[in-house]
């Protein structure tokens, strides 16, 4: 059976934390701070991150649980936290609806009729709300929750898996990822088309980052040092940011080979395309190249915010999607000039950095008081979750 | 003072050949409009003094109330072109209609085609694909099948984007279908007039307020009017003779 690391990486913690700012930056449409953000400069985007780090977090914490409490226990526990990923979505769907009822009410601009059809469902709520609780109606921005429902709903058998054969898993899910890709399966939504993240093709990535947990980054530490992999992978960032260019400047379009457009696009998000698989590793190889695990400044207190709103995630991630929806009702109400889109961006993190430090000091107390204690997943530095 | 000469001239330099015809309040987008591929069936249109063109969309390429026709982009771009060819007789059809995807739009296309036998189809869609959220497979289907039955009646293409339209983007995923159109764009050798980052940019410039919960046409008129304008700017650029491109337009 493998072995399950004793000590949490603060790293995945951060980059974590990073990865569910940028989702809320990029969340809020028409920010100008999201000109920050990775996927303006390549091809993945904090996505990959928050999906791979949640399945090396996932395998560390349930790991742990399966080896030492067992299969049951260890499932039951899995299944708990999808079932609080499912509420807390269906939580925010509910504010969803309240911003929509809103807008529907008090918008009416000649210019958009055809933009505010995107509103007559509301004219049957009983079939969208239905659809919603179902899964099959997500709303824009809503789409990377569901896929962790369905991720951690299916993560048991796969972890067991993991956890005695982890090659032939992770070549298993590899198979699946490439099964869908042949055979175009994926999950019908709402009213029409297909769920924006197929879980078929980003279980992959999921796989990937709970097989890194259970021993497989330490099998490829070899190769993820080598300087040859680090050139590759910089060579391979530069290429991603050259394309990435050519998408705001047009008049530099004419510059990339047509055989090289015609073999990149389209870069298939809702099924992980390999260009995005290979940007995310490169740039995880160039990252875990400057910030290497025993890096000091990790236990500083500047990166402490980012940590921990990455050891909170479900919390966070959440109070990112409200507080985008929140975001954007500023800019259409008050004002969206750009001092305002950099004030509300920057409070917006400070709040998803505050409310992760209350969420951290409530867990800590019901660690520490009388009555029933939750469960612990004995983390290495200060709390954190799967 | 040489420095202010200095960055004028610059401006003026960036600002581009032949935007002489958009009013002021346009004009801050121009920039975004660029010769991205030839339009050969209209730089001969041109030339015999007749173009026609088709506009084949949904319900943002039209406005509503009495003036709602005249005040739509298609019929400010006949006006804008016949201002800046003179000489040549413009006659712009139309075949609009609201909540249509492309795949929708693709159905009534031979018809309008033959009907108007335009030296150029202006092709908007992509706003209730991603509504509907329409398979992006059949979306990329039906726009590179409507280029071919257009280009098969004779007719080049010019495709529309959807409209910036601040209050529901948070309700409409434009951005794939935008992809995929310019992805399509590039591919096929048409040029895409980007009404979304046009727009885009007149919201963050100030120069017409996009949010604003008016159930009055002015600004909305005015937004037409400029499209129409710099549409029209579009239309002749990408089909002056000189100057050829290096890509060359595609005919059939």
């Amino acid at each position: 059976m493998a072995s399950v690391p004793s000590e949490r990486d603060l790293r995945l913690d951060l980059f974590r934390g990073i990865a569910l700012w940028l989702i809320f930056l990029d969340h809020i449409p028409s920010n100008a701070v999201s000109w920050i953000t990775i996927r303006n400069y390549g091809f993945s985007d904090a996505t990959e991150i928050f999906v791979f780090i949640s399945g090396y977090t996932a395998a560390f914490v349930y790991g742990r649980a399966m080896r030492e409490h067992g299969f049951i226990v260890a499932s039951a526990r899995v299944l708990k936290r999808a079932w609080q990923i499912y509420v807390a979505h269906v939580f925010l769907f509910a504010i969803y609806l309240a911003e929509i009822a809103y807008v529907a009410q008090s918008f009416d601009n000649p210019l958009y009729t055809e933009e505010m059809g995107v509103l007559d469902f509301l004219k049957n709520p009983d079939v969208t709300i239905f659809q919603a609780l179902i899964l099959k109606f997500k709303p824009v921005n809503m789409d990377v929750l569901p896929l962790y429902i369905v991720l951690l709903l299916w993560f048991p058998p796969m972890l067991w898996l993991l956890l005695r054969v982890p090659s032939f898993a992770l070549v298993g899910s590899a198979v699946l990822y490439a099964l869908t890709w042949w055979f175009d399966w994926s999950i019908p939504a709402y009213p029409n088309g297909t769920w924006v993240f197929n879980p078929f093709a980003w279980q992959l990535l999921f796989v990937f980052g709970a097989w890194c947990a259970l021993g497989g980054a330490q099998r490829l530490a070899r190769w993820v040092n080598s300087p040859v992999v680090i050139g590759l992978a910089a060579v391979y960032l530069l290429f991603a940011f050259f394309i990435a260019m050519t998408w705001y400047f047009p008049r530099l379009a004419p510059l990339v080979p047509h055989f090289v457009s015609d073999a990149i696009y389209p870069i298939d998000k809702p099924n992980l395309d390999v260009l995005r698989i290979v940007h995310f590793l490169s740039l995880a190889v160039i990252t875990i190249w400057f910030v290497p695990r025993n890096w000091p400044a990790l236990k500083s207190s500047v990166f402490w915010p980012a940590i921990v709103c990455g050891q909170h995630s479900l919390e966070t991630f959440c109070l990112g999607v409200f507080l985008a929806f929140a975001g954007h009702f500023v800019f259409t109400e008050v004002s969206n000039r750009l001092l305002t889109q950099v004030i509300v961006s920057v409070a917006g993190i400070a709040i998803m950095v505050g409310v992760a430090a209350l969420v951290s000091w409530y867990k800590r107390i019901e660690r520490q008081g009388p009555g029933p204690r939750p469960p612990s997943t004995k983390p290495g530095y200060a709390g954190g979750d799967a | 003072m040489t420095g202010r000469i200095l960055l004028s001239l610059v401006l003026l330099a960036l600002a581009g050949p032949a935007w002489a015809a958009a009013p002021d309040t346009c004009r801050v987008a121009e920039p975004q409009i660029e010769r991205d591929f030839a339009l050969p069936q209209v730089t001969r249109a041109i030339a015999a003094k007749q173009l026609d063109i088709l506009v084949v969309g949904a319900g943002s390429s039209s406005l509503p109330g009495p003036n709602g026709v005249k005040d739509a982009y298609p019929a400010r771009l006949q006006s804008a072109l016949a201002e800046l060819l003179p000489g040549v007789t413009v006659r712009v059809t139309t075949d609009v209609k609201p909540r249509r995807t492309a795949t929708q739009m693709v159905k009534s296309l031979i018809p309008a085609l033959a009907a108007a036998k335009p030296a150029l189809m202006v092709w908007q869609t992509g706003t209730v694909d991603a509504m509907q959220s329409i398979d992006t497979d059949q979306f990329k289907a039906a726009l590179d099948h409507g280029i071919s039955v257009a280009r098969r009646a004779g007719a080049d293409v010019v495709l529309i984007n959807a409209q910036y339209s601040p209050r529901t983007e948070s309700m409409i995923a434009l951005a794939a279908y935008a992809e995929i159109m310019r992805w399509v764009a590039l591919q096929q050798e048409v040029p895409v007039f980007d009404r979304f980052s046009i727009m885009k940019l007149w919201a963050d410039l100030g120069t017409f307020d996009l949010y604003s919960a008016t159930k009055k046409l002015d600004i909305a008129a005015q937004v037409h009017d400029c499209i129409g304008y710099l549409l029209a700017d579009l239309v002749i650029e990408s089909a002056k003779p000189e100057e050829p491109h290096a890509e060359g337009g595609r005919q059939e």
